[in-house]
């Protein structure tokens, strides 16, 4: 009988996809493992979160993005690294596995509830990769230790590091797929590369993939793409202050929650994160439909801030920000919080200082901790060179970091004709309407 | 507001300063495993744990002009010491004090070198294996590093005695 790990579908499976086309499976472990309900919970929570809110096409869930991540590494290993004799035919499998399950840990809006409840959606990638789940159950039938070899891919302590660039560099199919993916929902034209090209010239050696050199300006376009993603889309100031808000009614929730409030919708899915005792279980239970719902039933507590936060997320009346320098600024915080307290709104949920920041790409420094590992090229002549060293446009934007800095409020609460609303106004620099 | 901020500086201030990136990292990553509030996300990268969070903050906080990086030159390559700015003191007070207790063991991993470090971390981020296992995924994900039985038993003893020490 064909060992499990080795099994093929009697017929390829296709998944339609915008931005692939198709989506190929042939393998049994890989078939069975998009059916287990830890995976199938990725259809209910959003690649982008709270961006659904400016861009409305973003709607886009985890698990096809998933999908998109196992798609590209399947076309990079079965068409460009077969038969080389730098690849390891038999790390197939585990690259495949890890490419589909890298994201299965992210909660329900990921970033504000990892935020709230001190939680890492990496740990619980780890713990349901490990735990007792179905997905273990399924990677567990190929070899008792399949399950860690996956788990340490993905936390890339997995010994063959070429295995873990094509999960996690800076020129990987997580990414290829999401700013493709994100720029396709979103519909910005920013986003698009080809990445036909530069999967052909991808190339397997020691400890990473190298791009050939002929394949430069793809990459190029890539690194641009990233840059323009984050800044406008990723990094857009209305999706973060739909976030913003988003965070601070789970914190206001948890907070009344450990006061002992009696809440008229009993929040049972939440109550062991407020109090710290969850289980895997009770995680994957978590999707962003069951928030959603809470949120819609918590527009109606009678907590008014809880409500009111609420309502804003739920009906899009987002918080209003300026441009908030720091290291300028940071005693100007200090007034406005009293400021806030004697107008009668309170500064922890509507005072809100929130920071963007990206490096769209960094080179090694020797001797030094730049951590990123750099993306190569390979030379007619053989030789292997950085690719800053190459390209100018690269080089424009190595190591260059692009800070952003706001502070948030609810501008129409600062409409009054109080000495403090007053100065808020003067404080925060809003025109008097 | 900016309160992670302020605990990075109070860190380097404690410490008198730090020279070395990945010494830096991995004296944080360190502290926040002693329970030192340090809310910056680590991953595992080349050097061990490692958190791009936190290397973001460096560089803003010495663009806000409360740390200083200054480069000192090596030979064959550069390093990187931070120190605070007279500028930062009244920023740090968003952060709480550190105990007596906490600003020794900062102390003690100063002394250390930036490769005895990067061994210590490694180990605190396999803390959940046996110390055999964590031995041996050391030389999986470090086989380049060659860590010796004796760098392993100082590292363990390391731990061990900043642990004993209440950090």
């Amino acid at each position: 009988m064909t060992p499990y790990a080795t099994q093929k579908l009697a017929e390829e499976k296709v998944f339609k996809d915008p931005v692939h086309r198709y989506i190929h499976i042939r393998d049994q472990v890989i078939w069975d493992v998009i059916g287990a309900k830890e995976f199938q919970r990725l259809r209910r929570i959003r690649q982008l979160g709270t961006t659904y809110l400016v861009f409305h096409g973003a709607e886009h869930s985890r698990f096809s993005h998933s999908l998109g991540v196992y798609e590209i590494v399947r076309r990079i290993i079965d068409n460009s690294f077969e038969g080389r004799p730098e690849w390891d035919q038999s790390e197939r499998l585990v690259v495949l596995c890890a490419a589909l399950l890298h994201d299965l840990g992210h909660g329900p809006f990921s970033h504000a509830f990892e935020n709230v409840f001190s939680l890492d959606h990496e740990d619980f990638t780890q713990a349901i990769l490990l735990g007792d789940t179905e997905v273990n159950a399924i990677l567990s039938r190929v070899s008792t230790d399949f399950p860690q070899k996956v788990a340490d891919v993905i936390a890339k302590t997995y010994p063959n590091k070429q295995v873990v660039s094509l999960i996690s560099s800076q020129i990987d199919a997580d990414r290829m797929d999401y700013l493709q993916r994100d720029a396709y929902f979103t519909g910005v034209s920013y986003g698009h590369f080809d990445m036909e090209r530069i999967l052909r010239v991808m190339r397997p050696r020691e400890d990473q993939v190298v791009i050939k050199s002929s394949g430069m300006h793809a990459v190029e376009d890539y690194i641009m793409s990233r840059y323009q993603m984050y800044w406008q889309v990723y990094f857009h100031p209305v999706s973060r202050s739909a976030e913003v808000i988003l965070t601070k009614a789970l914190h206001r929730a948890k907070k009344l929650s450990e006061e002992g409030y009696t809440f008229t919708h009993e929040p049972t899915h939440f109550k062991s994160f407020f109090d710290g005792t969850f289980t895997l279980e009770d995680y994957v239970a978590l999707d962003e439909s069951v928030l959603l719902t809470y949120f819609q039933l918590w527009t109606k507590e009678q907590d008014s801030i809880l409500a009111d936060l609420c309502s804003r997320f739920m009906y899009r009346k987002l918080f209003q920000y300026i441009e908030f320098d720091p290291a300028k600024d940071f005693m100007k915080m200090r007034e406005l919080e009293s400021l806030f307290r004697e107008a009668g709104i309170d500064p922890d949920y509507y005072l809100v200082f929130d920071s963007s920041s990206d490096l769209p790409y960094d080179f090694y420094r020797p001797g030094e901790e730049g951590e990123r590992i750099p993306i190569h090229l390979l030379m007619p002549s053989g030789e292997i060179k950085e690719l800053s060293r190459q390209s100018e446009i690269v080089e424009a934007v190595s190591g260059k970091r692009r800070s952003d800095h706001k502070l948030y409020f609810p501008e129409e609460r600062l409409r009054g004709d109080t000495p403090a609303e007053r100065r808020i106004r003067d404080v925060l620099g809003l025109k008097e309407v | 507001m900016l309160r992670d901020h302020a605990a990075i500086v109070r860190f380097i201030e404690q410490a008198h300063g730090i020279t070395g990136r990945k010494k830096l990292q991995k004296m944080m990553y360190i502290a926040k495993k002693l329970g030192y509030p340090v809310n910056e996300k680590y991953e595992f990268h080349m050097y061990g744990p490692y958190s791009e969070e936190l290397t973001a903050r460096i560089e803003e906080l010495c663009t806000m002009g409360f740390l200083v990086e200054e480069k000192e030159d090596k030979g064959a390559y550069t390093q990187y010491a931070y120190s605070t700015t007279s500028e930062s003191m009244d920023f740090m007070e968003l952060s709480p004090p550190l105990g007596d207790a906490f600003s020794t063991c900062i102390g003690e991993m100063k002394e250390k070198s930036s490769r005895f470090l990067e061994l210590v971390a490694t180990l605190f981020y396999f803390d959940d294996l046996e110390q055999q296992a964590q031995i041996d995924k050391v030389h999986i994900v470090k086989g380049k590093l060659n860590f010796s039985d004796e760098e392993f038993a100082e590292a363990f003893k390391f731990i061990e005695d900043l642990k004993k020490n209440n950090c």
